[in-house]
């Protein structure tokens, strides 16, 4: 990066303040940590939707299977809370003292030999990254080599995330089943449920998403950002000007797949447990909508978005469980069909010209940003603040 | 002349080319070759195959039989990226660029630099960088325009764009797929100009419809009929070939 | 897994299994008949059309209902008239949706892709609502219950036969429709080209409601049939709609044979593992190789080599 200009237009600069301010004074200063907890729980899925954001607003590359890499992230997290739950003497009314406890309501004897690394930390940080990106890199490489895109892509994305739900219910001795993984207690014998540790679990989890953001900003902002949009655009076009497009295509897939498996392993963290149910096709093909509703062109938007659908999620299906369904069955049609710019789309349309007034210098005027590309239904920029 | 290995002297050197979709021969038993710095326009009536052999040289489709050699270097095994790394570029029929990136953007992406991905998450806009985009911009007629979301560009000016994205990859073979269709008259007399111009130094194969711009450029052309040559020479001898009149005016 | 039966009862096992699976085979086919003509002919990626299925399905118990109390004696044929309600229901239905939802979306297929799931949702909750979360049972005729004895340890149960039958008569007005009628070819003109077909005085927005309100039709038939072997709930549609879907991608999305045969492939590795596996292993392992295949072989099994 030459200088922070070229990096981040004020706009976008306004736009990581916000977030910042909200994630880290509002937010705490509003809220219990019961609330708060909750929160972060949303926020986990922000990391999901800002890979879709790169990966699927910007590149073209619609994943149904994103809840594959959360919950890939979240289990390599829970499998090693799990193991350090699971001591000899904490067990020791099994008939198998040691291991996780459905293994042995399962009659399962012996830890399986892809449980034994989970007993090093550091093997589990490294695996929460690199399972999913490998994972990842498989599904692109056999994918994005033979020219499979599109819909197509969607259609083997869900089913992959299909499959991984049938076998992770299926095999539950080593899976811990439909239940998941769960009765996760303590990090390095820290104990995570007590709410000092929910209030650092928070601020952890508020300063990865904004690393992930600036992260983000640097792949968007730098040629590779603006090769996603043609690739999305004129994919022949980039190839016949000496690119290889898969390799474009399966870096952002890959990068996508590890952003959402931080949120995963963040939401084990926080949540402390992980199961099937934020794996499978439903929370897979939810986690698009929350990227939809943000405007899935800006990472900023995704964040608001994500939030706001949960938001929403939370407090209808409590006091109008049938009503949800609706609105959410609402929701993906009237953001694809009434705003297909999201949040995002509604702010740069209302809100920025109005900002600009105040952050940009008297006399020279708003400048259009010239290497961030104008999105195909119109915006790339901040949202505004969803709450 | 290595003949051992049915090398030549040519830049491009098309032989025994056939492509077959489902039993129709689309290209069939085609042998062409394209000399150094030379226009080189192929006509033809609708389904002769003109873009089926601009698609087969740039391994847009995969050839059933026969060889391609670029420089003595087949290319029929290379993958798209690779051809258009060895030097040879393509513009297609319909102006394919980049609607939501700038003029200057959409050039950019097409400077030969950071072509992996590591090499564009590092690439830098330097000074190299701009002079160049300028340089080229000024040489298709865009260089007031650099800042322009290129969606709003008029169709001709897409069509020069396009051009220019092929410039500055600097390629040695460069291959248009009628360059000037849709455009105005004095449209089509820039091109005509800016065509002249840029083959300095390298060689050119358009498909073109427009016979009147055809004899403007052509130093050589090609006939080409239910896939293969019917007649070759320059436009005068083309034109009173009677095989020729007999497809164009025949039905 | 073979080792611990005889040669006779693993001939009796694959046969059984083999029957049962041609019952799945039945409703697959019936279900990706109508995803083939919506997907593959119209390029929409109809995430709702389980619930479609469902509809159809939900008509035939209020048909069964209804025949019960107050026309028993029609009580043995109704069965053919809740088809043809299902297909009506499910066809206008689709009619409608075509109208208001999916005509604005046919330059963008991953934004139909989203549009028909937030449709499915609001298909599931108001099938909840009407119906109930529970699931319900439709009470078959007599004679369509009992099965035949054809050895001593095979029997088929003469639904499944009735379904197959059915989805035999089904495929081959479906081929007729699709390309021996003038209807047919004019969706594939539409399909090919909208604009020429326009130009050529072809109402191309009747042909896409047609063709789509066919498509639906066709799912509300397989509802129809699928009451006979499984019981019907507000989500039992969701259930399969991954299954179709790969289905016809695997045969090839414009292929109707290619669809009747990847149903084939599938149901009946299914069923015959099913058997000697647990029920989700074997669903794991069919669907992993149909993936693992189409990584391979993206355009699926029977495609056709075209120019470009």
């Amino acid at each position: 990066m030459t200088n922070l200009k070229s990096f981040m237009s004020r706009q976008e600069m306004l736009g990581l303040l916000v977030v910042a301010a909200v994630l880290f004074v509002v937010m705490p200063l509003a809220m219990d940590i019961f609330r708060l907890n909750l929160f972060g729980k949303y926020l986990t899925y922000a990391f999901v939707a800002i890979g879709l954001v790169l990966c699927w607003g910007k590149g073209g590359i619609l994943s149904l299977g994103q809840g594959v890499f959360f919950g890939l992230g979240g289990y390599c997290m829970a499998m090693y809370l799990k193991l350090e739950a699971s001591t000899p003497e904490a067990t020791a009314i099994q008939s198998t003292p040691g291991i996780p406890d459905f293994m042995d309501w399962n009659q399962i004897t012996a830890l399986p030999w892809f449980w034994q690394p989970f007993n090093s930390l550091t093997f589990t940080i490294v695996a929460i990254i690199a399972v999913p990106a490998l994972f990842a890199f498989i599904i692109g490489t056999a994918m994005f080599k033979r020219r499979v895109g599109g819909v197509y892509f969607a259609i083997i994305t869900q089913a992959i995330a299909a499959i991984l739900t049938i076998l992770i219910i299926g095999q539950q001795g080593y899976t811990g089943g439909v239940n998941g993984i769960t009765d996760l207690r303590t990090l390095k014998g820290w104990d995570i449920r007590t709410d000092e540790a929910k209030y650092i679990l928070y601020y952890v989890n508020g300063g990865l998403l904004i690393a992930v953001l600036l992260l983000s900003q640097i792949v968007l902002k730098s040629k590779l950002g603006r090769l996603l949009v043609a690739v999305r655009d004129q994919e022949d076009r980039v190839r016949f000007s000496g690119y290889d497009v898969s390799n474009i295509k399966i870096f952002v897939f890959c990068f996508a797949a590890v952003l959402s498996a931080i949120g995963g392993a963040m939401f084990t963290l926080q949540v402390g447990f992980m199961s099937p149910s934020f794996v499978g096709i439903v929370p897979s093909i939810e986690m698009v909508i929350f990227c939809a509703v943000g405007g899935r062109l800006s990472i900023f938007g995704a964040v608001y978005g994500t939030l706001l659908v949960n938001w929403a999620k939370t407090t209808f299906s409590e006091t109008f469980p049938e009503l949800w369904l609706f609105g959410l069955g609402a929701l993906f049609i009237a953001v694809v069909l009434v705003f297909p710019n999201g949040l995002s789309g509604l702010y740069r349309s209302y809100l920025a010209p109005i900002v600009d007034r105040f952050i940009v210098p008297k006399g020279r005027k708003a400048e259009p940003d010239k290497s961030t590309p104008a999105a195909p239904f119109g915006a790339d920029t901040t949202a505004k603040p969803a709450e | 002349m290595n003949t051992l290995n049915n090398n030549t002297d040519f830049l491009l050197s098309i032989e025994n080319l056939t492509v077959s979709f489902d039993g129709f021969k689309a290209v069939n038993d085609l042998n062409l070759y394209i000399d150094e710095n030379e226009i080189h326009v192929i006509i033809g009536p609708n389904g002769a195959g003109k873009t089926t052999v601009l698609d087969l040289i740039c391994g847009r489709t995969r050839a059933t039989d026969g060889s391609i050699k670029f420089r003595n270097k087949e290319l029929t095994a290379m993958r798209e990226h690779e051809i258009v790394r060895e030097g040879v570029g393509r513009k297609f029929q319909n102006p394919s660029i980049y609607e939501d990136l700038t003029v200057f953007e959409n050039l950019e992406l097409s400077f030969p630099r950071g072509r992996t991905v590591f090499g564009a998450l590092t690439f830098q806009r330097d000074e190299e960088v701009r002079s160049r985009v300028r340089e080229i911009a000024e040489m298709v007629f865009l260089d007031t325009l650099l800042d322009m979301q290129a969606a709003l560009l008029s169709h001709g000016q897409k069509q020069w764009l396009e051009i220019g994205m092929l410039l500055i990859q600097d390629p040695e073979l460069l291959m248009l797929d009628e360059p000037v269709a849709g455009m105005s008259v004095s449209e089509r007399k820039q091109t005509a100009k800016l065509l002249n111009e840029i083959t300095k130094g390298r060689s050119v194969m358009v498909v073109e419809h427009d016979m009147k711009f055809v004899e403007d450029i052509a130093h050589r052309v090609t006939v080409l009929h239910q896939g293969k040559i019917l007649s070759e020479g320059s436009m005068a001898k083309v034109q009173a070939d009677p095989k020729v009149i007999d497809v164009y005016l025949g039905h | 897994m073979f080792a611990d039966y005889t040669w006779t009862e693993l001939g009796s096992i694959f046969a059984m299994q083999g029957f049962a699976g041609l019952i799945l085979f039945s409703v697959f086919v019936l279900m990706a008949l109508g995803l083939a003509i919506i997907f593959g002919q119209m390029g929409v990626i109809n995430m709702a059309h389980g619930e479609f299925m469902i509809l159809g399905a939900y008509v035939t118990y209020l048909c069964s209902n209804f025949v019960e109390a107050y026309a028993p004696s029609f009580f043995g044929v109704y069965f053919f008239f809740a088809m043809i309600l299902a297909f009506v229901a499910a066809g206008s239905l689709g009619a409608l949706v075509e109208w208001s939802l999916i005509r604005h979306l046919y330059k963008r297929p991953l934004d139909t892709l989203l549009a028909t799931w937030g449709l499915s949702l609001i298909l599931q909750q108001a099938y909840r609502s009407i119906f109930g979360a529970r699931e319900v049972g439709v009470t078959l005729p007599n004679w369509l219950l009992g099965s035949v004895p054809l050895t001593d340890i095979i029997e088929i149960p003469i639904n499944g036969i009735f379904v197959m039958v059915l989805t035999f008569f089904i495929a081959i007005g479906v081929y007729f429709i699709l390309f021996r009628s003038r209807m047919g070819m004019q969706t594939r003109a539409v399909v090919q080209n909208r604009v020429m077909a326009g130009a050529v005085g072809i109402n191309t927005e009747k042909v896409d409601r047609h063709t789509f309100a066919l498509g639906c039709g066709i799912a509300g038939i397989a509802g129809s049939a699928f009451t006979m072997i499984g019981s019907t709930g507000p989500t039992a549609g969701q259930l399969y709609i991954v299954d179709t879907f790969l289905i016809v991608v695997f045969g090839g999305a414009a292929s109707l044979l290619g669809t009747i045969a990847s149903s084939f492939a599938i149901s009946q590795a299914q069923s015959t593992m099913e058997f000697f596996l647990s029920g989700s292993m074997a669903k794991v392992l069919t669907l992993l190789t149909v993936v693992g295949i189409l990584m391979l072989r993206p355009q699926g099994l029977f495609s056709l080599k075209i120019r470009r």
